[in-house]
């Protein structure tokens, strides 16, 4: 059924003679500038997929593929690195260290992956946060020297690997080791250390608790051990924080924080870069 | 004007239908559009003020970025978008086939509290951690199946209408409608074929593996985006615009053409979210072709609704309905032509994965699909309600610039926050490393974060107006004066 067609009094346009609810349709033609740009969008389509690959089983004129497009891309920006990398990896870390060319380079390098990869835990500039140390200062916990960075990173702190940092502080009270009391006492006493505030009485009852259970890795005097990653206790830098509560914390439940084996992740002149890097915040020896 | 003076002695002399239309039911949608849309917009702003202030994920795993951010999107998109795309289908296709809802008030209310209770059980298992991991797809294997009924079922609702119609033809708001629910039914079913562990339990796994299931989902994902946000809202396009413009619908022809363009390019594009991953390069050209052509069936919708004004242009200082359309429509046209733009690879190397997509989907979400839907609210509610106008224009004009300037915030915040995000992705430095670090752009971007917060607090504060507005315009004591009724039949119906 086609109903009557009107004439729009507006637009001067026939309508369809449809009618829904009172809408009604105009007989316009397609605008003509939309019709065109529809047909040259075709075009291009079919121009496209001519060039680029658009079937499974063909390549496309101009022979791309993603594939082999990344591949030469980073082919050619590992080659733009490589002389400078072939020197990284040829030259000892303390000869790069007086190298200012070389060491801009590695610094650079370091720097970026640095960010990549250990911001997270180290913070930015590798100032540190609870549990995870800072790296910008001369508190080391394995040492600071290059070598000895170096294998931290390589092998990272209580992993599977043979040669990572590894060490086991016992868990005075939760296995039952000192009473209670005994550690409230020590607590005092490593205050002390550090001259924080502290109860003089008990102090004095903890320098005997801390000099048979203690201070085989702690030292004399809270002066740590870095050997073994003992922490100073004598330097007011505290890794899990330095009141009662946190003391009490790490002699009753021991901590052990954790660190990848970055060998397993970076190549090896990332790592020297990186190591560099780190030598380079603040502290290193 | 003209088209009142024409088509006023043709509604009176059609037969009216002697059945009453079920209106109660889309008055119930209303109202879930704007609840949802206002849990919407609520855990949008949170979520963006995560992104800030990440203190507010509050350290509980209910409440953490990753669980609230699917919340986020489905209500946006299904409670509210869906709600929408419901309840106006039932009132335009009621009102353009004069014909009451096939299966009556039963099957209406039926697919209504099916739907709320599907949203809801959604919602918590998000917050729970119940997902599929699949975008915009996040629900277990059990409510995909109960979505299904419910699904058919309104399927069965609409297409019966369609038949029983007194109308010769199918207007074309139908069309679009019948292709949404359509495609949806199909997406919704093949995305989510998966084999649950137990019958007992909420674990399940996909049909597909690898390439094939990343190709699946943004079959489905991309369109999501082209028949449930795109053609669904321009059936209802299609039907308000002329309605509250009191003028014919600009081209028959050209809804023809665009509709079965756009129906027919729409589902191959998908494949430009995966552009530069292992999906084969022939595949990703396809993606990006079948996008490029598909903007200008796109840009058909919006002239049909922009040239539809003409002759009535003044009615956007008057009428807030018709303001919110018709910037709707605008919005929508600048979001297809941004969408087949970044779909070219080259463009695509620089946004993919930035802040830019985030934009983009929220010019097209917040300004096409919500401005679109507020209009169609703005006019039903009083329609529905049986009042002569809204309560008051001036709150709903206060909501229009609120809602603009909002959107203008978020998207423009976007912009500039993805495009830098993606040049210092790409970066280096003169010795080759990479200039920037991921964190870096993080910090970058954070001052456009709190910008994009602001821009949703604006967005939200509009709702809230609108709810309010909507609120007193159904309570308001004035009854509608029978003797003015501006558009005949269909003010009839909705009073009985």
């Amino acid at each position: 059924m086609a109903a009557e067609t009107e004439r729009d009094a507006v637009t001067g346009r026939e309508t369809t003679g449809h009618e829904w609810d009172g809408i009604k349709e105009l007989n316009n033609p397609l605008p003509t500038w939309w019709l065109y740009t529809f047909y040259a969008s075709i075009v291009f389509a079919i121009v496209w997929s001519v060039l680029y690959p658009s079937l499974p089983w063909l390549d496309g004129v101009l022979g791309h593929s993603e594939r082999r497009s990344i591949v030469a891309t980073m082919n050619k920006a590992a080659a733009e690195q490589r002389p400078y990398v072939d020197r990284i990896l040829k030259t000892s870390l303390d000869e790069i260290r007086v190298d200012p060319d070389l060491l801009t380079f590695a610094r650079t390098g370091g720097r970026i992956a640095f960010n990549n990869n250990c911001v997270p835990c180290h913070q930015a500039g590798g100032a540190g946060t609870r549990g995870y140390p800072s790296l910008a200062d001369d508190d080391w916990l394995w040492g600071g020297t290059l070598a000895e960075i170096e294998q931290t990173i390589r092998f990272g702190i209580r992993t599977e690997h043979d040669k990572t940092h590894s060490s086991m502080m016992p868990r005075f009270g939760a296995d039952s080791m000192l009473t209670s009391a005994q550690i409230d006492d020590v607590v005092e006493y490593v205050r002390s250390l550090s001259k924080s505030p502290h109860d003089a009485a008990r102090a004095a009852r903890g320098a005997g608790v801390y000099a048979e259970n203690c201070v085989a890795c702690h030292m004399e005097g809270g002066a740590g051990n870095r050997e073994i990653g003992a922490p100073a206790l004598n330097d007011a830098i505290w890794l899990y924080g330095g009141d009662r509560a946190a003391i009490r914390t790490s002699v009753f439940m021991a901590r052990s924080g954790v660190m990848p084996a970055w060998q397993d992740r970076l190549d090896d002149a990332t790592i020297k870069m990186l190591t560099l890097y780190v030598h380079g915040l603040g502290g290193g020896k | 004007m003209s088209l009142a003076a024409v088509a006023s002695p043709i509604a009176v002399v059609r037969p009216r239908t002697d059945e009453a239309l079920l209106d109660n039911v889309t008055r119930a949608f209303v109202i879930a559009i704007c609840f949802w849309g206002v849990v919407a917009f609520v855990a949008g702003v949170y979520i963006a003020l995560q992104l800030a202030f990440p203190a507010l994920n509050l350290g509980l795993e209910w409440t953490t970025f990753g669980r609230l951010r699917p919340v986020h999107t489905s209500a946006a998109i299904f409670a509210f978008g869906g709600n929408a795309m419901l309840g106006t289908s039932f009132h335009v296709v009621q009102r353009t086939c004069r014909a009451r809802l096939f299966g009556g008030a039963p099957v209406a209310w039926f697919i209504f509290w099916g739907y709320q209770f599907f949203i809801v059980m959604a919602a918590l298992s998000y917050v729970l951690g119940v997902t599929q991991s699949k975008e915009y797809a996040e629900p277990e294997w059990y409510l995909d199946l109960f979505l299904a009924v419910i699904w058919v079922t309104y399927l069965v609702a609409f297409m019966g209408s369609l038949i029983k119609r007194r109308e010769p033809h199918i207007y074309v708001a139908n069309w679009f409608y019948l292709a949404f629910i359509i495609t949806v039914a199909m997406l919704h079913i093949v995305n989510n074929l998966s084999v649950p562990v137990s019958l007992a339990g909420a674990k399940s796994y996909t049909l597909f593996a690898g390439v094939q299931d990343a190709m699946t989902q943004w079959w489905y994902g991309h369109n999501a985006v082209g028949f449930f946000l795109t053609a669904g809202f321009l059936g209802m396009m299609y039907y308000f615009i002329p309605k509250a413009a009191g003028r014919p619908v600009y081209s028959y022809r050209l809804s023809i053409i665009h509709f079965w363009s756009l129906i027919f390019l729409y589902i191959w594009a998908g494949p430009h979210h995966l552009h530069y991953t292992a999906l084969p390069d022939w595949a990703q050209t396809l993606g990006m072709v079948f996008s490029i052509m598909l903007w200008m069936p796109s840009w058909g919708g919006m002239i049909n609704g922009v040239m539809t004004l003409s002759g009535a242009w003044d009615k956007l200082r008057t009428d807030p309905s018709l303001r919110f359309s018709v910037t709707a429509v605008g919005f929508y046209g600048m979001s297809t032509f941004e969408g087949p733009m970044m779909s070219v690879k080259q463009v695509n190397a620089l946004s993919h994965y930035t802040d830019w997509t985030i934009g983009h989907v929220h010019s097209g979400a917040l300004g096409w699909n919500a401005l679109v839907t507020f209009g169609a609210v703005y006019f039903l509610v009083p329609v529905l309600w049986g009042k002569k106008a809204l309560w008051s224009t001036r709150l709903a004009s206060w909501h229009f610039w609120i809602a603009t300037i909002g959107i203008v915030l978020y998207i423009t915040a976007m912009w500039v926050s993805g495009i830098m995000q993606g040049l210092m992705w790409r970066a280096y430095d003169a010795l080759g490393f990479l200039q920037y670090s991921f964190v870096e752009t993080v910090e970058a971007m954070r001052p456009f974060y709190i910008i994009r917060a602001l821009g949703g607090l604006c967005f939200l504060s509009g709702a809230l107006l609108m709810v309010y507005n909507l609120w007193r315009t159904a309570t308001s004591a004035e009854p509608e004066p029978q003797s003015a009724v501006p558009s005949g039949p269909a003010v009839a119906h909705a009073a009985q």
